[in-house]
């Protein structure tokens, strides 16, 4: 059920809500309100991004763009039952009221439970500071959907607060889990490591942030021609442990005494990786320390040209 | 009806006349009369009402209901000191007891400011409208909030009140809680095992009962300035949600039974000691609330720019008895807040001991069970649950109930009932003389000690939840106010 409010105020919306839940007949039951901020272009992508993320976590999902400058007013998009699992309000703010978001959103949150606020491309430098992310417990970023990943990341990471994640990490995950699970096999020292990536590919210098930050041990960022991350290499006293994946599907796993593995790593979709970042709204610790490591090693080192 | 081109009248209770005979639950003959100082004669007063129910019925309009009903429908021109005027209202009233078969019972409704109660009461009783040693014909009087401005008021209120009618006469009304909501908190309380054993200080750890409204004051300048949301909601609504939900059980739900375990409660609420650490007052200040630019308080017409009255008042009460020692409930009311919202919400005390680790329970909040008064009354209960596909996440979810969608029947306006009531002589809801002033006992310490400030109330931005102190008043105790 599609309602279309032209004009409107957030008491009205509220109201819509409540008849529209009425008719529906679906008792509510959601567990968070997400606030998407995407760019107007991105806006149906975003848009089945979250309901596909609201299949796992039922929410309100209340998604924000800017529209025309020559009118001031608030129109709002109520999208209830079918197949949309919780709620979408999409809220198109014209005019002056492009800068007083939060005055509408603010009455929208579900009672007394988390927030998350998520841009999808751009966002402010300093999201925590942000009058948007500050309705927010968890704000999400993400660096590769901007137009210089990199600079992103390096900049996000010197405004990082607690409760800011970046989906860049999210994207390494299954990375991070099948490196972690392979030095639980292998008992020995790592000694070096050595990521490869496509150039300037903001993963994978997180990616060995992170490996420094953790193993305290010298890693390698060599540029190739990707996509994304093409493989991570560990190098213990007893051999290589290393997972390559060339072509952005497969990956091969090779390690000492075990024979080589196919294993899928395909680089996942934006609502894989929203759904994901979901799970867990408490602050990251092992990301602030990896960001923490970008900022203060990547730079100096120049393992970008 | 005094006070019948007033803004009430004409939105809610005309109209809810209105949807009473539509339903045929107005008893044959009813009739209605106003009396007030415009030049109308009844047809145009007819025309008037007619209006006011065209827009604000709740109910579809048929001509011929209202046909029925107009044939009752008389206007009085007067002045409220106008002897004459009450007079000819006497003269109407005798005349509708012959035609219309009211046999001499008159309900007087009083929709108008406190100021005019007096000369009212003193009008009916010199013209000889009312006689208070007879039962029947009945003769009642239905006045509205503010029922005074403090206990010395209220009990000044009280003696001319009672000196021209029987207590039981007397309906005060407090239009903001309706009987069904009433019914339903006690049929949640007391029909149910699952909740008596929680309810108590051995479970909850602080409740908190909140109205906010989103609105300003818009055009009640001249009623709200001076009153503030203490005087305005709190003593009346919110004091009496408080004995609802700390009562012990009535003995029947008989007026006086419920009124005894009402009034009990209320005897053994006080005020915080520390009034400076326990009681929060605010002003908003013009900002955007809701998608909409709106005005501050002292920009609002007709408000003078250094008024020192609240339009958020938040603080502590204590309930000194076993049940509840220990236990603050804690209680808000606010105007221009994000939204229009009233709850009464039992927050519980956290487990005894976690089996999970540190991080597994950040998300997990207290469990709370959630008494919704408007709108969209129901019941929300919030618990921990495991969030799917993680090792072990826990979150808070929800479980709402909802009275709107869980029983298809609407429930009739509050206004309705309350004129049924009326009529009826059914006052177990009403509250009476001693629970007003016993909820300006737990009041007044705090209003003197606010107007003993010369400073004027902390401000906050128009659409936000409250000023600064209200929140660091919760922290102090080691609690957050719930965003509702």
């Amino acid at each position: 059920m599609i309602t279309t409010l032209k004009d409107t105020t957030s008491a009205q919306i509220q109201n819509a809500i409540t008849k529209a839940r009425q008719s529906v007949g679906a008792a509510s039951g959601m567990v968070f309100t997400l606030l998407a901020i995407p760019a107007a272009d991105e806006y149906d992508d975003v848009f089945d991004a979250c309901v596909e993320a609201g299949r796992e976590h039922p929410s309100r999902i209340i998604i924000a763009t800017d529209g025309s400058t020559r009118t001031e007013r608030l129109d709002a998009e109520l999208h209830i039952g079918d197949e949309i699992p919780g709620e979408v309000i999409a809220l198109k703010f014209h005019g002056e009221l492009m800068h007083h978001k939060t005055s509408a959103m603010l009455p929208l949150l579900l009672p007394d439970s988390p927030v998350i606020a998520w841009w999808p491309s751009a966002a402010p430098v300093s999201v925590s500071e942000d009058r948007i992310g500050q309705l927010a417990v968890r704000r999400i970023t993400d660096a590769m959907g901007c137009a210089d990943p990199l600079a992103t990341l390096l900049a996000r990471a010197e405004h990082l607060a607690p409760g800011d994640t970046d989906l860049t990490w999210t994207r390494l995950t299954p990375w991070r889990a099948m490196l972690a699970s392979a030095l639980d096999h292998h008992q020995g020292t790592v000694l070096s490591g050595r990521v490869t990536a496509a150039e300037n590919n903001a993963a994978g210098l997180l990616m060995a942030a992170w490996l420094r930050s953790r193993l305290h041990v010298p890693v390698e960022f060599d540029a190739d021609g990707g996509p994304g991350v093409t493989g991570v290499t560990l190098t213990t006293a007893e051999g290589d442990i290393s997972v390559q994946r060339p072509d952005g599907k497969m990956a091969e796993f090779t390690a000492p005494r075990t024979p080589p593995r196919s294993i899928a790593l395909r680089r996942r979709d934006i609502s894989a990786l929203l759904t994901e970042e979901l799970r867990r709204l408490d602050t990251d610790a092992v990301f602030l320390e990896s960001m923490a490591w970008l900022a203060s090693d990547v730079r100096p080192e120049g393992a970008t040209p | 009806m005094f006070g019948v081109t007033g803004d009430l009248a004409r939105k809610k209770l005309m109209p809810a006349v209105y949807d009473l005979a539509n339903r045929g639950l107005l008893p044959p003959g009813f009739s209605f009369v106003g009396y007030g100082r415009r030049e109308w004669d009844d047809e145009a007063f007819a025309d008037y009402m007619l209006e006011a129910v065209k827009e604000n019925a709740r109910t579809t309009f048929r001509p011929e209901v209202w046909r029925q009903l107009a044939e009752g429908v008389r206007f009085v021109s007067g002045a409220f000191d106008s002897d004459e005027g009450f007079e000819t209202l006497g003269a109407t009233l005798r005349e509708l007891d012959e035609s219309q078969g009211t046999e001499g019972n008159h309900a007087f409704y009083l929709s108008i400011p406190p100021v005019g109660f007096d000369q009212v009461i003193e009008q009916l009783n010199k013209h000889g409208l009312v006689d208070k040693t007879k039962t029947t014909p009945w003769n009642r009087v239905v006045i509205e909030k503010p029922f005074g401005h403090d206990l010395a008021s209220a009990q000044e209120l009280e003696r001319k009140v009672s000196s021209v009618f029987n207590s039981d006469s007397v309906f005060r009304i407090d239009h903001y809680l309706g009987k069904e909501t009433v019914q339903n908190m006690l049929a949640l309380r007391f029909a149910n095992q699952l909740f008596e054993p929680m309810w108590n200080r051995n479970y909850v750890s602080h409740v908190q009962i909140t109205m906010a409204e989103d609105i300003g004051i818009g055009g009640r300048a001249g009623y709200y300035d001076g009153i503030g949301a203490a005087r305005d909601v709190i003593q009346n609504h919110l004091l009496q949600l408080l004995a609802l939900v700390g009562m012990e059980e009535p003995a029947s739900f008989e007026a006086g039974n419920l009124r005894a375990e009402k009034e009990k409660l209320l005897a053994a609420a006080r005020a915080p000691r520390n009034l400076k650490s326990h009681t929060a007052r605010g002003q908003y200040t013009a900002g955007w609330a809701g998608g909409q630019k709106v005005k501050g308080y002292l920009e609002e017409d007709g408000i003078a720019p250094d008024s020192q009255t609240e339009t958020y008042a938040a603080f502590r009460v204590d309930i000194d008895n076993r049940r509840w020692a220990g236990v603050p409930f804690y209680l808000r009311a606010a105007k221009r807040m994000p939204r229009r919202v009233t709850e009464i919400a039992l927050m519980m005390r956290p487990a005894p001991h976690l089996p999970f680790q540190m991080s597994d329970t950040e998300q997990l909040g207290a469990n709370a069970l959630v008494l919704r008064i408007q709108p969209n009354e129901g019941i929300t209960l919030r618990f921990g649950a495991k969030v799917p596909a993680t090792p072990m996440e826990i979150r808070d979810v929800s479980m709402d109930f909802d009275y709107g969608t869980s029983f298809a029947e609407s429930s009739p306006e509050a206004y309705e009932r309350l004129i049924l009531d009326v009529l009826l002589g059914d006052p177990p809801l009403f509250p009476q003389h001693r629970e007003v002033e016993l909820s300006w006992m737990i009041l007044d310490p705090i209003l003197d000690y606010w107007a003993d400030k010369v400073n004027q109330p902390e401000p906050y931005v128009a659409g936000t939840w409250g000023p600064p102190s209200a929140t660091a008043m919760m922290e102090r105790d080691g609690f957050v106010w719930r965003r509702p």
